[in-house]
C-alpha cells in the first residue's frame, strides 16, 4: 500500500498541494517550443527547472530534448538577467545555429522582472540576432496557471512574433492541435489530407518527438512547424483551435492580429468531438468528407455498437488537463460510462461548468474540481468514498491503481512507464478505435481475472 | 581538438589524454547559453534527504519543482514510504506578491499532524530566497511546537551547482545527528554514507559490512530512519561512498564527535574489496577477526561470480564504452569495471568533477581518451561515434541520444533498475552491458552499418 497515507475522510485543505495533478508553466513551453522546424528552447533562469523539465520530457518521450538555459547565478538573481540573456543568445547562435531560439520565463526570471522584448531589442541593436534567424518569447510565470497555460502562452508567441497577413486570404486552413501527442497531431493532419484541405499545423511535434532511428543524433529534427509557415498562418481562410485552453488564446490571437476567423472546438477525442472536427473543417474549406473518412467512422461505431454491453453505466474516474478531460468525458458519456470523478490540477472555472452540463443527465452524482486542492490526493480520496470500474490519467495514478485494485489507462502526461503514446493517436475516429481497444481491454482483462472457474468465458 | 564547434569558454573544459597539456577547468557554473545536463541546489538537496522514509519532505515554492521529484529516484525503503509521496506549498501570485510564510506554516502544521512524521524537511527553492521567507524561524517554531525536529533546507536553485545542495542536505541533517543515544552501540561499529539504496544497494552493502562483524547503526540516507541517523554519532567510523554528496557531513561528524572517516565505492570488484578491506584494516586493532572474515568474505563473493564474468569478458573484450555519470567518483569504478569486462574507456566525463578528480580521471585514461566536464549532448555524441563506441554508461538524458545513434547503453544513475553495487551488482552490471551492447537490434541501426 504505497497511498497507505491517504485517509478517506475529506478535510479542509488550505496551503497545501498533495501529489499534485499539474506542473509548471515553462515545461508546457518547452514542448510548444519543440514543435518549431529548427528551435532550440531556451529557459530564462537558473539551470534546475531547465534540468527538470528537461528530464520529465525525456522520460515521457523517450528522445533527446534539447534545450538551453541562461544558467542564473546569485548575481542575476539580484541584478537581473539581461546579460545572460544577451550573452546566451550570441553563443546559442554562434555554437548551435538553430533557427529560431524560443524563450520562455522561469519563476525566477519572472519575479526579478526581466523584459525580455526590451533584452531581444538589445540583442538586436548589438547584432546578436544573425540575419534570417528569430527569436521569440513567453512569460511562462509557473505562481499563475500550470504547464497547460505554458503550452497556450508559446503557442500564442507563435502568432504574436510571426503571423502576417498578405492582403489575401489563401485556401489553406490553421490548425491548431492543443496539448497533444506527435502522434496525434499527425492524425489531425491526415485528417486534413485525406479530406483534401491545405493546411498549417502549429505547433507541430511530430517527427520532432517520435522520430525515427536514425544512427544519428541531430539537434533539429526533421519534423515542426516552419516560420515560413508561421507567417503564413495570418493569410489563411480560417483557423481551427482544438482545446479551448491550450489552443484558445493562439486563435483568438490571430483573428485579432490578422482578420483570421476561428472556430475553438473540443480536442477530437471520441465520436461527436471528431465530428465536430471533420465538420468545421468540412465548411470552412468548402469541401465534402471523403469515403475513406466515413468508413473509419462506421468501424468506430461498429465497435461500440458490438461491445457495448461491456461498456454500460462502468463507473470510471479521470484525471488530466481540462481539454483532454472535456473530450474524454463526453466521450464516455456517449458510450454509456459514467465519468464519476473528474479532477485537472489547471485551475479553470469553464471547465468546471462544461462538465457539469456533459454530465448533467447521469442517473450519479459526478465530482468535478480543478485547481488549488484539486491533486492525485483528492482524487483518491473521491476513488476511496466511491469506488470505480476504471480510471484515466497519466503515469502516478498507477499508485492508486495498485492500492485500490483498480484497472487503469494511461492518458495524459506524463507517461514514463509505458511507451505507444507518441507513436499512436488517440485523437480523430482512429485514435478513438485505439481508445476503445484500450478501454474494452482493461475491462475484459479485468472480468476474465475476477471470474470464477465455472464463469471463466471463451467468447466474449 | 575544435573538429566540432565547442562552445566557446569550454574549449577547457574537453581536453583528449596525450594530445595537449591537461588543466581542466571546472567546478563552475555552465555557461548562458549552453546545454548543459546539469542541475540545481534544490535537486541535490532532494536526492540526498530523498531516502528518509519516515520523513516529511515538503517542497516550499510554486508546483514544478515538487512535481518534477515527485518520486523520480528508486531509493527503497523496506518500511514507511511517506518519501514518495509529493507535498509542495504550491505557492501562487498572492503568495509571492505577500510572501509564503502562513503557507508554509499552515502546510506543516496539517501535515505533521496528519502523518506524523519523525522528522520534517522544508525545502527552500529558488523564488523563496527571493521573496525572502524566513523558514528558519518557521521551522524552528514548528519543531518546538509539535516535539519533532523541524529542520530547513537552505536548497535556493540559483545558489550554485547540485554540490552546494548535497551541502545544504548535510547541513540540515547534521542538526539531528547526535540527538538520540549511543547505549549499547558496539565499538566494532559504522554509518554507511552516501548510498542511495537504489534497487536496493544498501542492503547488499549493509549485508556485507553485517558478515564482516560490524555493526551498521546508520545508512545515510539509503532506506533511511531518522532514529538511526539521530543516534550515528556513535559509530566508530563513517564510510563514505561516491564524489562526496555525504564528505560535508562527515567532516562535520570529524571535527564535533571526532568520528573518524574513509572514501570508498562499492561499484566493481576491485573497488569494493578495496571498500572491505579498508573497513577491515580500520578495525584490526580492536578486532583483529575482522580482516580474516573480511578476506573470507571477499574470496566467496568472488568465487561465486567470477566464471559467470568469464563469459561475458570473452564476448566483451575490446569493445570500447564511453562514460558520463554525475559524479567523478563513479568514473573511476566505472572505468575499473568496465576494464574488468574487458571493455576499453574511450571517453570519461562527469557533471561536477573537481580539479583532482579529474587529475586522477587522466590518470587512470589511456591515451587518446576523451575527458570532458560539463558537456552536453552534441559534444557525447559526437565523440562516441568517433571513437566507434559500443556502449554508453550515463543517465536519463544520455540515454536517448545512445540509442539514437544505435549505441547500447546502461545507466548507472538513479534509474537504474537492478542493483549494482557489490559483487551480485557486478554481475548484474556485467548482464546489463552484455545485453545491450550485443543486441540483436543494433544491427538494423544506420550507424553500425556504414
Ligand atoms: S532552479 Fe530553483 S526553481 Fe528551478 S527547480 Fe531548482 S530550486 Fe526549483
Ligand atoms: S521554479 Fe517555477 S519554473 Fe522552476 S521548476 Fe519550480 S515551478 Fe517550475
Amino acid at each position: 500500500m504505497l497511498m497507505r497515507h491517504t485517509p478517506k475522510e475529506i478535510p479542509e485543505r488550505k496551503a497545501l498541494t498533495v501529489n499534485p495533478a499539474k506542473t509548471c508553466q515553462p515545461i508546457g513551453a518547452m514542448y510548444a517550443s519543440l514543435g518549431i522546424h529548427g528551435c532550440l528552447p531556451h529557459s530564462h533562469g537558473s539551470q534546475g527547472c531547465y534540468a527538470y523539465h528537461r528530464s520529465c520530457l525525456t522520460r515521457h518521450y523517450k528522445e533527446p530534448v534539447l534545450a538551453a538555459t541562461s544558467s542564473f547565478t546569485e548575481g542575476a538573481s539580484v541584478f537581473g538577467g539581461q546579460a545572460n540573456l544577451l550573452q546566451a543568445i550570441n553563443n546559442i547562435f554562434t555554437v548551435y545555429d538553430p533557427a529560431v531560439i524560443a524563450v520562455h520565463t522561469t519563476c525566477l526570471s519572472e519575479t526579478i522582472g526581466d523584459d525580455i522584448p526590451q533584452i531581444f531589442a538589445k540583442a538586436e541593436n548589438e547584432g546578436k540576432i544573425p540575419d534570417g534567424k528569430y527569436v521569440l518569447h513567453a512569460n511562462t510565470p509557473s505562481y499563475v496557471g500550470t504547464h497547460v497555460t505554458g503550452f497556450a502562452n508559446m503557442t500564442k508567441a507563435m502568432v504574436d512574433y510571426f503571423a502576417t497577413a498578405n492582403g489575401h486570404k489563401e485556401k489553406c486552413v490553421n490548425l491548431i492541435p492543443g496539448w497533444v501527442e506527435p502522434s496525434d497531431m499527425k492524425e489531425i493532419k491526415r485528417i486534413a489530407f485525406e479530406m483534401g484541405v491545405k493546411s498549417i499545423l502549429f505547433p507541430d511535434t511530430e517527427n520532432v518527438l517520435n522520430g525515427p532511428q536514425t544512427g544519428k543524433f541531430t539537434m533539429y529534427p526533421k519534423g515542426g512547424v516552419t516560420i515560413d509557415q508561421l507567417k503564413k498562418t495570418g493569410s489563411s481562410r480560417g483557423t481551427i483551435a482544438l482545446g479551448r485552453l491550450a489552443s484558445g488564446p493562439a486563435a483568438k490571437a490571430l483573428d485579432a492580429k490578422c482578420k483570421v476567423p476561428c472556430e475553438i472546438l473540443d480536442l477530437p477525442i471520441g465520436l461527436k468531438a471528431t465530428d465536430r472536427f471533420v465538420d468545421a473543417l468540412r465548411k470552412m474549406a468548402g469541401v465534402t468528407v471523403p469515403d475513406s473518412l466515413n468508413l473509419e467512422r462506421g468501424q468506430m461505431l461498429d465497435i461500440i455498437t458490438d461491445m457495448q454491453a461491456y461498456l454500460y453505466h462502468k463507473k470510471v474516474a479521470l484525471v488530466g488537463d481540462p481539454d483532454q478531460l472535456e473530450a474524454l468525458t463526453e466521450f464516455l458519456i456517449d458510450i454509456d460510462m459514467l465519468p464519476v470523478h473528474i479532477i485537472t490540477g489547471t485551475r479553470d472555472k469553464k471547465f468546471e461548468q462544461r462538465i457539469q452540463e456533459l454530465t448533467a443527465d447521469l442517473p450519479c452524482k459526478v465530482n468535478v474540481k480543478s485547481g488549488y486542492g484539486a491533486d492525485m490526493f483528492h482524487f483518491h480520496q473521491l476513488i476511496k468514498n466511491e469506488p470505480v470500474d476504471l480510471m484515466f490519467g497519466n503515469t502516478y495514478v498507477k499508485y492508486i491503481s495498485r492500492d485500490e485494485d483498480i484497472p487503469f489507462i494511461r492518458f495524459g502526461f506524463p507517461i514514463m512507464d509505458r511507451i505507444g503514446h507518441s507513436y499512436f493517436p488517440t485523437v480523430g475516429y482512429q485514435g478513438g478505435m485505439r481508445l476503445l481497444e484500450k478501454i474494452l481491454d482493461a475491462l475484459m482483462d479485468r472480468q476474465d481475472r475476477d471470474s470464477s472457474e465455472i464463469e471463466f468465458d471463451l467468447v466474449m | 581538438m575544435a573538429s566540432i564547434s565547442i562552445l566557446k569558454g569550454r574549449e577547457k573544459q574537453i581536453y583528449q589524454k596525450g594530445s595537449q597539456d591537461f588543466d581542466m577547468s571546472c567546478d563552475k557554473k555552465s555557461l548562458a547559453g549552453s546545454i548543459s545536463q546539469r542541475a540545481c541546489v534544490f535537486c541535490g538537496s532532494r536526492v540526498v534527504l530523498y531516502p528518509i522514509a519516515d520523513a516529511l519532505h515538503l517542497i516550499h515554492g510554486p508546483i514544478g519543482c515538487a512535481s518534477y521529484t515527485w518520486d523520480i529516484r528508486g531509493s527503497l525503503s523496506s518500511g514507511p514510504q511517506l518519501h514518495r509521496m509529493s507535498f509542495s506549498t504550491d505557492l501562487q501570485e498572492r503568495d509571492i506578491i505577500f510572501g509564503g510564510e502562513k503557507k508554509l506554516t499552515n502546510a506543516l502544521d496539517t501535515l505533521i499532524d496528519q502523518y506524523k512524521p519523525k522528522a520534517a524537511f522544508v525545502y527552500a527553492t529558488c523564488i523563496v530566497g527571493l521573496i525572502g521567507d524566513d523558514i528558519d524561524a518557521i521551522c524552528k517554531k514548528m519543531s518546538e511546537e509539535k516535539g519533532i525536529p523541524v529542520l530547513p533546507v537552505h536548497s535556493e536553485g540559483f545558489k550554485g551547482t547540485k554540490k552546494d545542495g548535497y551541502k545544504a542536505a548535510c547541513d540540515a541533517m547534521a542538526n539531528i545527528v547526535g540527538t538520540g543515544s549511543i547505549k549499547d552501540i558496539s565499538p566494532l561499529s559504522i554509518n554507511i554514507m552516501g548510498e542511495f539504496n537504489i534497487a536496493g544497494e544498501a542492503w547488499v552493502i549493509r549485508d556485507y559490512y553485517e558478515r564482516m562483524g560490524l555493526e551498521v547503526v546508520s545508512v545515510f540516507t539509503g532506506d533511511g530512519r531518522v532514529e538511526n541517523i539521530k543516534r550515528s554519532h556513535g559509530a566508530a567510523l563513517n564510510v563514505v561512498q561516491c564524489s562526496g554528496s555525504m564528505l560535508h557531513l562527515a567532516q562535520h561528524m570529524q571535527e564535533k564527535y571526532g568520528i573518524p572517516y574513509i572514501r570508498v565505492s562499492y561499484f566493481g570488484i576491485e573497488d569494493m574489496s578495496k571498500a572491505l578491506y579498508d573497513v577491515a584494516e580500520h578495525f584490526q586493532d580492536i578486532d583483529p577477526e575482522v580482516l580474516p572474515r573480511t578476506q573470507a568474505l571477499v574470496r566467496e563473493e568472488v568465487k561465486k561470480i567470477h566464471p559467470v564474468l568469464k563469459q561475458y569478458k570473452k564476448k566483451l573484450h575490446g569493445k570500447k564504452a564511453a562514460i558520463y555519470v554525475g559524479g567523478a567518483f563513479k568514473a573511476f569504478s566505472m572505468i575499473k569495471a568496465l576494464r574488468t569486462l574487458g571493455m576499453d574507456v574511450v571517453l570519461a566525463g562527469s557533471q561536477t568533477g573537481t580539479k583532482e578528480d579529474y587529475q586522477v580521471l587522466k590518470d587512470m585514461c589511456d591515451d587518446g581518451t576523451v575527458i570532458v566536464d560539463d558537456a552536453n549532448p552534441v559534444e557525447l555524441s559526437k565523440y562516441s561515434i568517433e571513437k566507434k563506441v559500443s556502449l554508453f554508461v550515463g543517465g536519463v538524458k544520455e540515454r536517448p541520444m545512445a540509442f539514437k545513434l544505435g549505441i547500447g547503453f546502461c545507466d548507472h544513475n538513479h534509474e537504474r533498475k537492478l542493483s549494482l553495487a557489490g559483487y551480485s551488482g557486478m554481475i548484474n552490471f556485467a548482464r546489463e552491458v552484455y545485453a545491450s551492447v550485443t543486441s540483436p537490434v543494433w544491427q538494423f541501426a544506420p550507424q553500425r552499418n556504414q
